[in-house]
């Protein structure tokens, strides 16, 4: 009935996949300024090391404030510059992380972990088109 | 082989087996929306073939080897950019190792519930879409469940299975420390899934009944892999509560019979007794809940079995304690009945009285209740009106019969 072949194999296999996401770290300029205090450049260090012995880290940085932002844009062929971020907020990004990991539950672990997550907010978001097949494993 | 027979075999596979194909193909793809395609494509290739080729002894098994070379086809399209050999030798061996296991293939439905009641899913979209993939209710029936336009609801759905595809939901049960965000949702589709089964068995039958049955399998599943969780314990209790009734719930010619007059010896013991043994799994948890609560007001109802009478007393405590956690409008009525049936029919009808007259306008068991309680009160204009009110509100012919009799016969 099948065209295929009729072997037994162990059919608790499923795909493995490995995605790209960024974390987004949005925060109140209160918290922006207290970046450079030596426990949150610790913690920041820390997290970094971390990401990185886990094999996960892919890059990321610290975002400089938003009013040193310059924004661009280009219609009907014309340059548009204009001084400051894309939209003032009151919360606004402060850094970004790029991980490696198989799942959203894995990246949201990590954000989870990040040192800012108790005071700022973590978006999660997948990298558009980064989501392969790294081989199949057995499923738990 | 006929046209019809054809149609028959696909539609028992369709109501057995629905949520079990989907949720192994999802499970695999980590693609809900491109899991309902390829079985939509299978069951089609399935009404072309099987008229003149036979019914396949293991219909599940071909439609998913037709489903899954769908999928490869689809992804192989999609991949074109990774052009990844491993990856499609990979996914054909998955396909050789699916038509080979065609004994059986491993139950995923639990995992595909779970992945719908992710928090990274939008918490209005969770229920309807268990309801739509795990078990196969169509999304217009959903829609009119949760008041809402059919095209609304199917935008809420498609977004949320995108939202599982492109943000990488992984498929697997939870570990415990993250049922309690995700556990309601879950247990709250099971119900709404048993409810429409109940609900809707005079009608047609047997889908019906279908349906009913895969939401008590659910909970069983759901009982097996988590024991730990007293809510699960105390659903599943209440859905065989209500299941073991089933016989006793219309007579041979269709008549309708309320709960406090169903004839106990048509109740099925071995189902009251598993249900039983469910609410005293979930009590040594110390952790009372709604359907905890639920289920000992229907056990309260079992005992008249076995003392010939109801313990109104009781299930108005029960109720007290229910609507203290839900104070939806099901808990709200049925407190009100509880206490007239208490021997304080005055306070049942002020309890009554103070429910919001909102939700109350189309919701029929508050008409009944009303003509019920204000007849106790012999307050019999008010309680015709009352039970007439009920019966156009109710879609099942037998009881709407049966309220009509009741405002016609001063019973």
């Amino acid at each position: 009935m099948f065209p295929g072949g009729n072997k037994h194999k162990n059919d608790n296999q499923k795909l493995n996949y490995i995605m790209k996401y960024a974390l987004l770290v949005h925060q109140s300029q209160e918290h922006f300024d207290r970046r450079d205090d030596a426990a949150a450049v610790a913690a920041g260090r820390a997290y970094g090391e971390a990401l990185q012995a886990a094999g996960v880290f892919v890059g990321g940085a610290g975002l400089d404030s938003p009013k040193n932002a310059t924004t661009v844009s280009v219609r009907d062929g014309k340059r548009q510059v204009h001084d400051g971020p894309y939209a003032e907020t009151k919360e606004f990004l402060a850094g970004f992380g790029i991980i490696d990991v198989p799942n959203l539950d894995a990246a949201l672990e990590w954000a989870a972990r990040h040192p800012a997550a108790g005071f700022a907010s973590i978006e999660v978001r997948p990298l558009l088109g980064s989501r392969f097949i790294v081989g199949s494993a057995k499923s738990s | 082989m006929s046209e019809y027979r054809t149609r028959a075999a696909i539609e028992a596979v369709a109501r057995d087996s629905y949520g079990r194909l989907i949720a192994y193909l999802a499970a695999r793809s980590g693609d809900v929306a491109g899991a309902e395609d390829a079985l939509g494509d299978a069951f089609a290739a399935a009404l072309k073939r099987w008229p003149g080729d036979g019914v396949p002894q293991k219909p599940e098994a071909w439609l998913l080897h037709v489903a899954h070379n769908r999928m490869i086809d689809t992804a192989r399209h999609d991949q074109v950019r990774q052009k990844s050999k491993k990856f499609l030798q990979q996914i054909a061996e998955e396909a050789e190792t699916v038509a080979g296991a065609d004994e059986h293939f491993p139950d995923e439905r639990l995992k595909l519930l779970f992945v719908c009641a992710h928090p990274a899913i939008d918490p209005a979209a969770r229920t309807p879409l268990m309801l739509q993939t795990v078990l196969g209710i169509d999304a217009a029936r959903i829609a009119s469940a949760f008041l809402m336009s059919p095209a609304a609801m199917s935008q809420r759905l498609v977004r949320a299975k995108t939202k599982i595809r492109d943000a990488g939901i992984p498929f697997r049960v939870p570990e415990p420390s993250e049922w309690e965000e995700r556990m309601s949702f879950v247990l709250d589709a099971i119900y709404a899934a048993y409810t429409t089964g109940w609900e809707s068995l005079i009608e047609t039958g047997s889908t019906h009944r279908a349906l009913a049955a895969e939401a008590i399998a659910l909970g069983r599943m759901l009982v097996q892999s988590m024991p730990g969780e007293s809510e699960a314990h105390g659903l599943l209790g209440l859905m065989l509560h209500c299941e073991a009734r089933r016989g006793a719930r219309y007579t041979s010619d269709g008549e309708f019979v309320p709960l406090d007059q169903q004839d106990t010896a048509l109740w099925s013991q071995s189902l009251i007794d598993e249900a039983e043994m469910h609410l005293r799994s979930a009590a040594a948890f110390k952790q009372m809940g709604r359907y905890q609560l639920e289920a000992a007001i229907q056990s309260v109802h079992a005992s008249r079995a076995k003392t010939g009478r109801i313990d109104w007393k009781e299930i108005a405590l029960l109720y007290e304690g229910l609507v203290r956690i839900a104070p939806a409008i099901g808990p709200l009525v049925g407190r009100a009945v509880a206490i007239a049936q208490a021997g304080e029919p005055a306070a049942g009808f002020a309890a009554l009285e103070q429910i919001p007259s909102d939700p109350t306008a189309d919701y029929q068991p508050y008409w009944a209740a009303r003509g019920h309680l204000l007849r106790i009160l012999n307050r019999n204009d008010e309680a015709v009106e009352a039970f007439n009110r009920a019966a156009s509100l109710t879609d099942d012919p037998a009881l709407r019969e049966y309220l009509f009799k009741r405002a016609t016969a001063s019973i």
